[in-house]
């Protein structure tokens, strides 16, 4: 059971479930245009997040992910729509009125002060009364496994426990929502993996709805309970994980959820109404592809990939064998230089990728066929990008 | 240092400076040997920070990740394009391998600013008592300059300012800018997150000088809220709407007259009037700093900070009263001032003490010197005098400030000295 945090009258800070603020959020037709664009950076963003839920704000460079965290805290305008944080209309609201938290990347941490002191001392500033600063810490250390260093000078700790500190002086607050804008962008590759499992495990254990901006797809599949994917403003997909991957809504979603990528390939649709993959038929429902052209973009996972090397399916070209160990990835290329393969950027061919047992690995040059396992088969509308059926 | 030369390395600068591949990029920042630093490092940072000399002058480098470096070196290149206080940055160096192959993050470059005092510096000098509340004003402008700039810091604290003496206050200059973002206009949410982190930042750096005995008796809390405060004050005078009516038309010349005070010029005024024409609302549109630095530099070509350049361009007057040039060219006498005072007076300084203070800031205390003598002698001294007794007396004990460095935060200030190797200097408390 997730068990909450609640500042009551009282002066506590203890794991009260009743008297609980519900910290819903939801976006309501948000949107944002800066003055000059051409087009919104954030487009009617609709998106309601539960009480304690852990969304995952995900997509390129330049896709709104940020823009919309910021919206919610009160940092852009919003240009239309509206925002709110459980039934409070927050929309104009400034900031600090709006009890969220944005846990910052770039804590300091204080040499004189001891780890308890580093931890508390913002709500020193808050005017909040000495027990009770005293209590929350405390709270907060066991919370994060700091007890035993309440009393140490930060110097004595190791930089994963610093970095629970400096969460600790968000915990601390116990604001509604948690709003966190790619904390670990500037962690080293081990850090950031530590770091990760502890956000996680610790929103878990709080319980406090909370909003994280990556552009790291795997961060969000490892780290939401559900993720929104936008792209150019636009959101494309929110779901959970599991979901966004298996069953991704558009191409952009089924290229970017992922790694290695979805292969996505062009293929006709034959007069009778059937997708070819190759040889190999493609059990599609045929009322889903009365909407589609004259060709579907078919997507495989490269672990739902059949190989065989008797003719069925789509011939290809090994270029590469990744080993690894129990697995082993086959890079290769279609013999049909006029088939179309797709990476996550439109244009940009690249090759189609299958896993394989490591133990029995094709070799470099020789040709292979390939076709999607019929239970794990994406077909998507090759205009609109659409998941049909 | 030869085999650095085999690492294939990739040097963003201005003006690439060959010097810098004598540097063992092959290191990892941490491991650099004494020798070639400018200082010792001290305290915890978040990045690994160190100062090194290189050709006569002082670089801050700053060990990040390579996207990272590339965006602050634009950043601070682009601050600076917009006249705005900040440090110099100088390259970006990526490309490292260690000696065992690994990658090694980027380094940021930066220009130490000579007679530039990290807070921790001033604070471990026995400070006047208002000596804390100039720096914080000086935070504040800057701050304020930097949103009128578009400029959003995202991490503003006095460890990522550094403070420049100004006739006897502070000017404040920008020095870490890895989380800014620059924008057309910043959002009152903007700000208002600016100034949250302000204060907390600054409560927490005061909190944490009290926990090391640093602190005499200032209150952080009452200090933080000040940077809002005189932030706010300022804000509003630089950009409010202000309604007269008609008959009160001195108002225009009046506000521009108290942005001119507080160091801004006004380039643009919005002025409208109601529908019957009785009510007048003016709103400065586009304001600049330096209002006296600029006149200044115009007239006599030096380059100093705004309060100086006020107490500079008083001295001018009087002086161009006492040589009865009143009625002469501004230039004219601006040019006389400057080679029969101004210059032979801070040549005065014997080049054994020229590490104590700038030249201008040398010029003020001499103004200041020689009215503190005039006041205890019950008569005048002419300039000459004073600076000559300011020598004498008072320079010697001035501890040395061209090169004073303080990594980031939670770092202990250590002195740059000229030779190597190089001991830690702390201040003492009592100096």
């Amino acid at each position: 059971m997730a068990f909450h945090l609640y500042n009551g009258s009282s002066g506590t800070f203890l794991p009260v479930k009743e008297y609980c603020l519900m910290a819903t959020v939801k976006f309501d037709q948000a949107t944002r245009v800066y003055p000059g664009a051409t087009r919104p950076s954030v487009d009617k963003l609709d998106i309601d997040i539960a009480d304690g839920e852990f969304l995952v704000l995900v997509g390129p460079s330049g896709c709104g992910k940020s823009t919309s965290l910021r919206m919610l805290a009160g940092l852009e305008e919003v240009n239309g729509g509206k925002i709110w944080i459980g039934d409070r209309d927050v929309t104009n609201l400034s900031p600090k009125d709006r009890d969220v938290a944005m846990v910052f990347q770039n804590y300091a941490l204080y040499p004189h002060m001891t780890v308890a002191d580093n931890m508390g001392f913002a709500l020193k500033i808050a005017g909040v009364n000495k027990s009770e600063i005293d209590t929350r810490v405390k709270e907060a250390a066991k919370i994060l496994d700091l007890t035993p260093y309440l009393e140490r000078k930060p110097k004595a700790l190791s930089g994963g426990q610093r970095q629970r500190v400096a969460m600790g002086r968000a915990i601390v607050r116990s604001p509604q929502v948690f709003l966190m804008d790619e904390p670990l962008s500037n962690l080293d590759a081990k850090l950031r993996v530590q770091t990760r499992t502890q956000i996680a495990s610790l929103q878990r254990r709080l319980g406090v709805t909370t909003v994280y901006v990556t552009h790291d797809q795997v961060e969000a599949m490892t780290m939401g309970d559900r993720i929104a994917l936008l792209k150019d403003g636009i959101l494309q997909q929110c779901a959970t994980p599991r979901e966004m991957y298996d069953r991704p809504a558009n191409l952009f979603v089924a290229g970017f959820i992922g790694s290695p990528a979805m292969n996505l390939v062009s293929v006709p649709v034959t007069g009778d109404g059937q997708v070819k993959f190759g040889s190999h038929v493609l059990p599609v429902d045929r009322a889903a592809l009365a909407s589609a052209g004259k060709e579907v973009m078919v997507g495989v996972r490269p672990e739902d990939v059949e190989v065989t090397t008797n003719d069925d399916g789509m011939p290809l070209t090994v270029e590469l064998v990744e080993e690894l160990g129990a697995d082993a990835y086959v890079h290769a290329v279609p013999k049909d230089s006029a088939m179309k393969m797709y990476g996550e950027e439109e244009g940009v061919s690249k090759p189609f990728v299958a896993r394989v047992d490591g133990r029995r690995v094709p070799q470099k040059g020789e040709t292979i066929y390939v076709y999607p396992n019929a239970d794990h088969v994406h077909v998507f509308n090759a205009e609109s990008g659409q998941r049909l059926g | 240092m030869g085999e650095n030369l085999a690492v294939a390395l990739d040097i963003t600068a201005a003006r690439p400076d060959p010097a810098l591949l004598d540097l063992p990029w092959r290191l990892p920042l941490e491991e650099w040997p004494e020798e070639i630093l400018a200082a010792l490092p001290r305290g915890i940072s978040r990045h690994v920070v160190r100062f090194v000399k290189l050709g006569g002058r002082v670089l801050a480098i700053k060990e990040i990740k390579p996207e990272l470096a590339i965006r602050e070196y634009h950043m601070l290149r682009n601050l600076g394009r917009l006249g705005l206080p900040c440090v110099e940055p100088f390259a970006v160096v990526q490309g490292r391998l260690a000696r065992d192959g690994t990658p090694l993050d980027a380094c940021l470059v930066t220009r130490h600013l000579q007679f530039s005092l990290p807070y921790r510096a001033l604070y471990s000098q026995a400070l006047r008592p208002d000596t804390a509340h100039r720096l914080i004003d000086a935070l504040a402008v800057l701050l304020v300059r930097l949103h009128l700039a578009g400029f959003w810091w995202g991490d503003v604290s006095l460890s990522n300012t550094l403070f420049v003496r100004d006739a006897g206050a502070f000017a404040a200059y920008l020095v870490d800018a890895e989380t800014g973002e620059l924008r057309e206009r910043l959002s009152d949410g903007q700000r208002e997150h600016d100034l949250d982190i302000a204060r907390v930042n600054i409560a927490g750096e005061l909190f944490d000088l009290e926990a090391g005995e640093l602190l005499d008796g200032e209150d952080p809390i009452e200090t933080s809220e000040r940077l809002v405060t005189r932030y706010q004050e300022l804000w509003a005078e630089l950009t409010e709407v202000e309604q007269f009516t008609l008959n009160e038309r001195w108002r225009v010349d009046e506000r521009i007259r108290r942005l001119n005070d507080i160091g801004f010029d006004v380039d643009e005024l919005a002025m409208t009037t109601d529908i019957d024409g009785t009510t007048i609302s003016i709103q400065p549109k586009v304001v600049d700093a330096g209002h006296h630095s600029r006149r200044l530099l115009r007239l006599t070509g030096l380059d100093v900070e705004e309060g100086q350049a006020r107490r500079l361009l008083n001295d001018l007057d009087a002086y161009r009263v006492a040589t009865d040039q009143v009625d002469t060219d501004e230039e004219l006498a601006a040019h006389d001032w400057l080679t029969t005072i101004y210059e032979p007076i801070t040549r005065a300084i014997p080049p054994n003490l020229r590490g104590k203070l700038e030249p201008a800031e040398f010029f003020h205390e001499i103004l200041e010197h020689r009215w503190y003598m005039a006041e205890v002698a019950g008569h005048d001294f002419r300039i000459e005098d004073a600076a000559i007794d300011y020598v004498a007396n008072v320079l010697p004990n001035k501890p040395d400030e061209k090169s004073v460095l303080g990594a980031d935060t939670g770092a202990i200030p250590i002195l740059a000295t000229d030779t190597a190797p190089l001991p830690i200097v702390t201040r003492s408390r009592n100096r």
